[in-house]
């Protein structure tokens, strides 16, 4: 331990600490930028700085360790009028565009600005005067906006393994930059969002689709028909002031409502289904020597990898379409039948966690039904904007709840939305279908939680069926290059692109750090427990559309409207 | 050799992908983009990371050059000993703006950091050849010796 005295306190901490954590250690807050609280030191935008007794430079909080009888001042005059004159310097590069910033309120260089009464910079303006990169369904970028950071390049490259983002030259001409300095298109980009989360300003961003949404509402002759994803409301409260997990789901529906959608129904259905048809896929590659390991296929950035870096494994994929996609071909089909709705009237929107869904959804294979299966993806987080929009106060909403056909769901559903969810939800159902004794205990508690690669067993009848679960494109990297190499002991892996899984989609509120993730986790786990029903093949609506239209898992029609295939990207710029 | 052979030749070096770079500039005269796709392939990087080696130093260049590359030091001694003068010369005798080549593809000019020689400034360097003590008279013989 070291002992050091921070603005008169005086605190111990432990050897190697930095002054930003000793200083958290005693409820000082000091001003950063480029730090980021799961990653490395980048010690590169100096905001941090702060006076240590006995040196005549100022030091940079989040990279300098303390030193024992070591005595700082965080908040000096001389401090606080070099951290002015740092964030004119940065505002003298940055575009003056936080009206019209989709960063705007939730912005950490606009915090600082404001909390550093920044008023008139003295230094000459001088932005990069840059294209906007919309090159992409689903991700923008506006280097203008970057204050060169480099987180984004860190998640980028070592959380998710992708490493589509650079840096471009150095000192005052760097840039960070899409691999080759090319568009994010051209670069093995998974628009998988995590820089998003990354990112302190708005320099990277999620297409908005809330024009198109308003204008399908204001037309009569159009029905819209919205479908949510389960991470979706334990996070969205978030966005209008609500702690995690604490948004009620009736008042959601009613909020939906408000808004103008004219039904809500959702993506929980079609993930019981996805359990189904997974599950009985599953047990045929394992009965009939298909290929295995099988792979999980919900989540489109974990697509989009598989098909730019393991094109040679696209085989182990599951067929079966991500929920969104199942229920994009439904809607159209099915439910438009049962509620006597002409499918080309219905305007199919769907509200993610995800921005990777936004580029599936635009896939040209997404069209089982005869028309796009799924018009526009929304996240999390423009479904908040809508929400604040509209004025919706939580507090008076009368409650209501989803309309019929495909609106029921189970727990096994709601779990979706942690890593571990899909593959305990299956374990729930095949375990009852092969064995043909009801589970007594449905939680498989070992699937569970934040850590990156989980693995668990389970005994079928004498046959040992041996699972793992990945969440982060970096840690499914290891599972995969296992299973190149021919030494991967698993049957099946649940892999979700984004850490923590759709709980920590790219489309959800803003996430700095993954103690977010873990609470967001617990919130689905309290949803699951409060089910009536937790497994799939229980859910009665999944009864009625396999009994009157499906007829039976695998079956012709599913593989017309719930199965797919993969295409190797062949990208050049990996 | 071919920059696939010569990317081979660096696989195992330590700082090998800059090494060969340099080996790939000298036979180029710049780094095409091939060539930077293939180090990160040799190399088992991202592509994204491979060209932020190519653009970080200043002594690679990612973009078609001419031939022979004439870089002016622009730090601080050079500036002042009249660096400016010398490239307004350069400038007017091959035709081009700094930063761009000459239509046949002979000549790149291009600005540099201080590249150690300050004792004799200004400094130019034609593909890293140094010419100390650089006036405007001398440019017209410097440039004979390339064309
Ligand atoms: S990134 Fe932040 S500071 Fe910059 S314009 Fe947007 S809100 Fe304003
Ligand atoms: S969206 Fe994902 S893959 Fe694309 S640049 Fe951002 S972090 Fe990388
Ligand atoms: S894009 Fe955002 S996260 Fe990336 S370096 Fe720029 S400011 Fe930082
Ligand atoms: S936060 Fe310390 S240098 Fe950026
Ligand atoms: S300043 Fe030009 S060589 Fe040193």
């Amino acid at each position: 331990m070291v002992n050091v005295t921070i603005d008169g306190i005086k605190t111990s901490v432990p050897d190697g600490s930095t002054i930003l954590q000793a200083a958290q250690e005693v409820g000082i807050r000091i001003p950063t930028l480029c730090a980021h609280p799961d990653q490395s030191v980048k010690a590169n935008c100096r905001v941090c700085v702060c006076e240590v007794e006995g040196n005549r430079l100022l030091q940079a909080a989040c990279s300098q360790p303390v030193f024992e009888g070591m005595v700082v001042k965080t908040k000096s005059p001389k401090v606080i009028e070099a951290r002015q004159t740092i964030l004119e310097l940065i505002l003298s590069n940055h575009p003056q565009d936080c009206l019209n910033c989709i960063r705007n309120g939730n912005c950490e260089l606009q915090d600082l600005a404001k909390e550093y009464c920044i008023r008139e910079n003295p230094f000459e303006m001088k932005t990069r005067g840059l294209p906007k990169d919309f090159s992409t369904p689903a991700i923008f970028r506006d280097p203008n906006k970057c204050v060169l950071c480099r987180r984004c390049v860190e998640t980028c490259s070592i959380v998710q393994g992708v490493g589509a983002l650079g840096l471009l030259n150095r000192g005052h001409n760097a840039m960070v930059v899409p691999s080759m300095g090319q568009n994010l298109a051209d670069s093995p980009c998974v628009m998988c969002g995590q820089c998003i989360h990354a990112c302190p300003v708005g320099a990277i961003g999620e297409v908005e689709y809330i024009d198109q949404l308003i204008a399908a509402i204001a037309d009569p002759d159009t029905i819209v028909v919205t479908q949510m994803a389960p991470a979706v409301r334990v996070a969205v409260g978030e966005e209008v002031g609500m702690e995690i997990g604490e948004m009620p789901m009736d008042k959601l529906v009613a909020a939906l409502r408000q808004i103008g959608f004219d039904y809500v129904l959702h993506t929980n259905f079609t993930a019981d289904l996805t359990i189904l048809e997974e599950g009985n896929e599953l047990l045929k590659r394992l009965t009939t020597g298909g290929k295995l390991p099988m792979f999980t296929s919900c989540s489109p950035g974990w697509i989009n990898f598989c098909e730019t870096y393991y094109p040679d494994l696209l085989e182990n994929l599951s067929t079966c379409k991500s929920p969104q996609q199942m229920f994009g071909s439904l809607v159209k089909t099915y439910w438009a039948d049962k509620m006597n709705i002409e499918p080309k009237k219905i305007f199919s929107v769907s509200i993610m966690p995800c921005t990777a869904k936004k580029f599936e959804a635009s896939r040209p294979e997404m069209n089982s039904s005869g028309y796009q299966d799924v018009d526009i993806v929304l996240t999390t987080r423009e479904l908040g904007r809508l929400l604040r929009m509209s004025g919706i106060n939580f507090d008076k909403i009368e409650p209501s709840s989803f309309d019929s056909w495909m609106g029921a769901y189970t727990g096994a559903a709601v779990i979706f939305g942690a890593s571990g969810g899909v593959m305990e939800a299956a374990l729930r159902t095949v375990y009852e279908v092969v064995m043909k004794e009801e589970l007594k205990d449905v939680n498989f508690t070992v699937t569970r939680g934040i850590q990156g690669i989980k693995e668990a067993e389970v005994d079928l009848n004498g046959t040992v069926v041996k699972v793992a679960i990945a969440n982060g494109l970096a840690n499914a990297r290891k599972l995969m290059d296992q299973v190149r190499a021919g030494e991967s002991p698993y049957h099946f892996i649940e892999i979700m692109a984004c850490p923590g899984g759709c709980i920590g989609g790219g489309g959800q509120p803003i996430t700095k750090s993954n103690l977010k993730r873990e609470q967001r986790i617990a919130g689905i786990y309290v949803e699951d427990e409060q089910c009536a029903i937790r497994k799939s093949h229980e859910n009665p609506e999944v009864k009625i559309i396999y009994e009157e239209f499906l007829k039976e898992p695998l079956g012709h029609k599913s593989h017309e409207l719930l199965h797919t295939h993969y295409h190797a990207k062949n990208k050049k710029l990996i | 050799m071919s920059y696939k052979e010569i990317l081979a030749s660096y696989k195992d070096v330590p700082g090998g992908m800059i090494e060969a770079f340099h080996a790939i500039q000298g036979q180029y005269s710049y780094l095409p983009e091939e060539t930077i796709i293939e180090a990160a392939r040799v190399f088992n990087l991202p592509v994204a990371k491979a060209y932020e080696v190519a653009t970080f130093y200043s002594m690679f260049s990612v973009n078609t050059r001419g031939k022979n590359v004439i870089r002016i030091c622009e730090s601080a001694p050079c500036h002042v000993a009249g660096a400016a003068d010398v490239v307004a010369a350069l400038e007017r005798e091959l035709g081009i703006k700094m930063g761009e080549s000459t239509s046949d593809g002979k000549f790149a000019l291009e600005l540099t950091e201080c590249v150690g020689q300050c004792q004799a400034t200004p400094v130019i360097t034609v593909n890293g050849k140094v010419y100390l003590d650089v006036t405007p008279a001398k440019i017209p013989d410097i440039l004979a010796e390339y064309k």
